[in-house]
């Protein structure tokens, strides 16, 4: 059968309306990690608040994985936060996660760094040095009452879990 | 012989608007059946309840011994074997010619698809409009248009076809060449008509057999000869004013094609 | 008066109804007619090929748009780098399907009633019927099958094109980093929203289509024209069903997704 002129507009058509849906989906819609094998560490925080499933994690301002799931510890009444980070990215098991804000009123996410021991963190394991989210309201309510203390923000409180 | 068509006691309203009552008749097979009968006596919408297109408030159709009713393999069968030709031709105006011949035998049959083409091509062919199968209906003239919905209607090889009006706004010299049409390919193929108008003198030179139906009553069916020499008040006074009307009208279509 | 209201009513419901069993009808035709292929190439044409230029144009001035205001709004908070996550989310979620809908209504949806209108007028549905064809398969399957394919890609089309506008706007005219703007894109968007998008655009596009097929194919029901009034008033009526329906779908879908 000889092609007709509609035929072949209607290919094009469709043709191109697959692209965009597929550049949409797979592209935009997919996440941050676009390609290639990653594995799962946990994190606990104390305070997991505005941080988003589907939020980034950043290791040196560049995006490395995203936080799969949040959920609550019914033991101690802690954050784990289930992270997805590329394989390709090791990390030494004395690494510190952050939970932190993009400027004042962005999204949460959460900013690893790299710690010194020789020994990577394996998949399913949990990063013990976390960082708390800051909690914004509290913190404006201190400074406003004037009870901020100066010498250790309350920000940087580590927790180191049992 | 059993009739091909068998019409017991239909009648038909629209809301307290009685159109007809209580009209019977049969159709042998093979035979060219025509209905007369002044505009507006409920021709057109007896013929669409016989074709099935509306349904009959009350009474009996049988074709081939079926009744048409409720049965939908029956009306399905009865649809198959049947062809309406429409006093507006309904051509399908996104189609060409030949689609639009080809069109049932594609939908209905099983044919394939050089098998329609050429069965289609055939049908345009017998009624002389082969050199225009790649027309679109609205660039052909009434008069071809008229043969473009006849070759649809017998391409499927119906035992039956019912035309509704076929020479409605046709001038004369049209007129006589539809009915011989009709007649010529009554006779080629072999189907059986049932014809509405009310041009009387075409019909009864055509016809084997001729109905009348006035205010909403089948009041006459004889063979045409029966219908000349008849001396019933209604037939003469619709074979006179049926003559003037004739008269008037080929006046007003004359001077306006 | 109570009594009419109850008519109207009752008269109503039995649309619903009748609605109802047109639309199985044509979805039960699929199985019913052949040839399907080759009308639902026709009908894709008719959606997609016809309708590009105006759902382009639309999305990008959505897009531009779109990138305009919400440029001026954040610029007051200070987080200009937002206009990315601003344009996609409000473009994937609401504007690209709902928007894309109403173009193709105006446009497709319309000349559907009024072709199918036309041909109940010039008896061509009735003489298919004579003929033995399944009318709903041959003449309302394939529009409805081509609108579940068309309505996603024309939507998809429709954001991207308006993600492209609202960069036009943000980084060319009004100086934000088109990086910041893009990544800010990839950012925000995630599977749920496409899922959600096209959701809507499948949803939208059988519905409208079905409405705009239904008030054509009986526009010989019209109460109060007939004849070539009748086509004009069931085309109408076929645009404004679809616009209020794809607004009303618009807000039930998007309360299952939120």
């Amino acid at each position: 059968m000889k092609p007709t002129r509609t035929d072949t507009l209607v290919g094009s058509f469709v043709l191109v309306g697959l692209v965009a849906v597929a550049y949409l989906a797979l592209h935009l819609g997919a996440g941050n990690l676009p390609s290639g094998d990653t594995y799962l560490i946990e994190a606990r925080f104390s305070n997991a608040g505005g941080l988003n499933r589907g939020a980034s994690v950043l290791l040196a301002g560049v995006i490395v994985g995203r936080v799969e799931d949040i959920r609550l510890d019914p033991g101690d009444f802690s954050a784990i936060a289930t992270l997805r980070v590329r394989s390709n990215v090791h990390l030494p098991t004395d690494s510190m996660a952050s939970i932190r804000t993009s400027g004042l009123i962005g999204d949460r996410f959460i900013s690893l760094a790299p710690g010194a021991e020789a020994d990577n963190l394996t998949p399913g394991s949990r990063i013990v040095l976390t960082e708390s989210a800051v909690d914004l309201e509290s913190l404006i309510g201190k400074m406003a009452f004037g009870s901020v203390d100066k010498e250790t923000p309350p920000n940087e409180t580590q927790e180191s879990p049992q | 012989m059993k009739p091909l068509l068998d019409v017991r006691d239909l009648s038909k309203a629209f809301g307290s608007q009685q159109i007809f009552s209580g009209v019977s008749l049969s159709v042998p097979r093979g035979q060219i059946f025509t209905i007369l009968g002044p505009s507006g006596a409920g021709k057109s919408v007896f013929l669409k309840c016989v074709a099935g297109v509306l349904m009959a408030d009350g009474g009996e159709i049988r074709f081939d011994g079926r009744v048409l009713g409720r049965d939908r393999t029956a009306l399905a069968d009865f649809r198959r074997r049947c062809s309406f030709l429409f006093q507006s031709n309904a051509l399908f105006d996104s189609l060409t010619a030949l689609e639009n011949v080809a069109l049932p035998l594609e939908q209905t049959t099983h044919s394939s698809r050089r098998e329609t083409r050429v069965r289609a091509m055939e049908a345009l062919g017998q009624l002389d409009i082969g050199g225009f199968a790649d027309r679109y209906p609205a660039q052909l003239s009434g008069g071809m248009q008229k043969r473009l919905a006849l070759a649809r209607a017998i391409v499927t090889r119906p035992e039956m076809v019912f035309f509704d009006e076929p020479t409605a706004g046709l001038d004369p010299l049209r007129r006589n060449k539809v009915f011989a049409m009709i007649a010529r390919y009554q006779h080629r193929i072999g189907f059986t008509a049932m014809i509405v108008t009310h041009d009387v003198p075409e019909a009864l030179v055509t016809s084997d057999h001729v109905a009348l139906l006035e205010n909403g009553r089948l009041c006459f069916s004889g063979t045409p000869v029966e219908f000349s020499a008849s001396a019933d008040p209604l037939v003469t006074a619709f074979r006179d004013s049926a003559d003037a009307l004739g008269r008037a009208l080929r006046e007003i279509r004359v001077s306006d094609p | 008066m109570i009594g009419a209201l109850g008519q109207e009513v009752v008269w109503g419901v039995s649309r619903l109804g009748d609605f109802s069993r047109f639309v199985a009808a044509s979805l039960l035709g699929a199985f019913r007619t052949r040839r399907l292929m080759r009308r639902w190439g026709r009908a894709i044409y008719e959606q997609g090929v016809l309708c590009l230029p105006v759902v382009v144009i639309v999305g990008l001035f959505t897009g531009l748009v779109l990138g305009l205001q919400g440029y001026h709004v954040l610029s007051r908070f200070g987080s200009e780098g937002l206009l990315g996550s601003l344009v996609s989310l409000s473009l994937v979620r609401e504007m690209a399907p709902v928007l894309a809908a109403l173009m193709l209504v105006g446009q497709a949806g319309s000349a559907l009633a009024a072709e199918l209108g036309t041909q109940r007028n010039s008896e061509q549905i009735v003489a298919l019927q004579t003929m033995g064809i399944d009318t709903h398969g041959f003449l309302v399957t394939p529009r409805l099958l081509a609108a579940l394919v068309v309505f996603p890609l024309q939507t998809a089309l429709f954001a991207l094109i308006g993600l492209v506008g609202g960069s036009l706007s943000g980084s060319w005219l009004l100086g934000l980093d088109s990086g910041v703007y893009w990544s800010a894109v990839e950012r925000s968007l995630e599977p749920g929203d496409m899922r959600e998008c096209f959701s809507k655009a499948a949803a939208f596009g059988v519905l409208t289509m079905a409405i705009c097929a239904y008030q054509g194919y009986h526009a010989d029901r019209c109460r109060t024209a007939t004849g070539a009034q009748a086509v004009s008033r069931s085309t109408t009526l076929a645009v404004v069903y679809s616009s209020v329906v794809v607004l009303a779908v618009d807000y039930a879908i998007t309360s299952f997704f939120v």
